[in-house]
C-alpha cells in the first residue's frame, strides 16, 4: 500500500496506458500519432517504475526514470528530425505509403 | 466519503482521466487534438507522480515532456500543415484486428498480474526519496558514469537531428 493505494491498482493503470499506446501503435497510419503512442507506451513504465521505487523505498527507480526521459527526449529529437525529412521528400508520413523497403 | 480516503479519491480520479485522454489520443482525428490529449495526459501522469511523493519526477516530468516535447511534437505539425481532419485512416478489419490483439495482451497481462498480490512487500519507510536532495545524491554518486555517458547521448542526439534535418549535405 502507498498512502492506502495497493500496488495492484498502479499496475492495472499501466498496464492499461500501455495497451492503449500499443492499440495506437497498431491502429494509426500517421507516423506523428505513432511516436506519440510510443510516448505514452514509456511513460506508463516510467508511472510503474516510480510506483515501485516508492513502494519500497529505494531511489534507484525514480533515477531510472530519470535516465528514461533523457533517452526518450534524444528519440524524440532524432525521430521527428527524420520524420520531417521523410516529408520533404515524400510529401507524406502516411506509414502505408512508406512502406517502399517491402518490395 | 463512502469509505475511501482523499488519496485514493484522488488516485481514482486522476487514473480514470489519463485513461481517458490516452483513449483520445488514439482515437481522435485531428493531430493537433492527439497532441493536445497527449499533454494533459503527462499532466495526469504528474499528478500521480505527486501523489506517489515523487516532486522532483513531477517537475520534470512536466518541464521535458509537457514543455519540451510536446511542443516539438505541435511544431512538427504545424510544420507540416496536417492540422486537418481529413487523414487517411485504416481500414476498418485492421482497426478491430488492432483492437482485438490489444484486447488479448490486455486479458494476458492482467491474467498473470493476478497473482501478485501475495508479494509481501511491505517496506514504506520514509517518503523522502523523491525529493531533490536524496535523488541528487544518488544520481551523483551512484549514477554519476550514466549520467555522463547521458550528456554525450544528448549531444550526439542534438548533432544528428540538426544533420539529418540539413536542407542537403554537399
Amino acid at each position: 500500500m502507498i498512502n492506502g493505494i495497493s500496488i495492484n491498482y498502479y499496475l492495472l493503470l499501466s498496464t492499461v496506458l500501455f495497451i492503449i499506446g500499443a492499440v495506437g501503435v497498431m491502429a494509426r497510419r500517421n507516423s506523428i500519432i505513432i511516436f506519440m503512442c510510443i510516448e505514452l507506451m514509456l511513460n506508463a513504465v516510467n508511472l510503474l517504475l516510480v510506483a515501485f521505487s516508492t513502494l519500497h523505498s529505494d531511489a534507484n527507480g525514480q533515477v531510472f526514470v530519470f535516465f528514461i526521459m533523457a533517452v526518450a527526449a534524444a528519440e524524440v529529437a532524432v525521430g521527428l528530425a527524420i520524420l520531417s525529412m521523410i516529408y520533404r521528400n515524400v510529401k507524406s508520413i502516411d506509414t502505408d505509403l512508406l512502406s517502399n523497403l517491402k518490395n | 466519503m463512502l469509505g475511501y480516503t482523499i488519496t485514493q479519491w484522488i488516485f481514482g480520479i486522476l487514473s480514470f482521466l489519463s485513461i481517458m485522454f490516452g483513449l483520445m489520443v488514439v482515437f481522435s482525428r485531428n493531430p493537433v487534438n492527439s497532441v493536445l490529449y497527449l499533454v494533459l495526459t503527462f499532466f495526469c501522469i504528474a499528478g500521480h507522480y505527486l501523489l506517489l511523493n515523487a516532486q522532483f519526477l513531477a517537475v520534470v516530468h512536466i518541464v521535458v515532456y509537457a514543455g519540451a516535447i510536446m511542443v516539438l511534437f505541435l511544431f512538427v505539425i504545424m510544420l507540416m500543415n496536417l492540422n486537418q481532419d481529413s487523414e487517411p485512416q485504416k481500414t476498418w478489419l485492421t482497426k478491430i484486428i488492432a483492437g482485438v490483439a490489444g484486447g488479448m495482451m490486455l486479458f494476458v497481462l492482467v491474467g498473470s498480474l493476478k497473482g501478485s498480490e501475495q508479494l509481501g512487500l511491505n517496506s514504506y519507510g520514509s517518503s523522502q526519496i523523491g525529493l531533490v536532495k536524496n535523488l541528487g545524491k544518488v544520481l551523483f554518486t551512484e549514477f554519476l558514469f550514466p549520467f555522463e555517458i547521458a550528456s554525450i547521448l544528448l549531444l550526439a542526439a542534438l548533432v544528428g537531428s540538426i544533420m539529418i534535418g540539413k536542407k542537403e549535405i554537399k
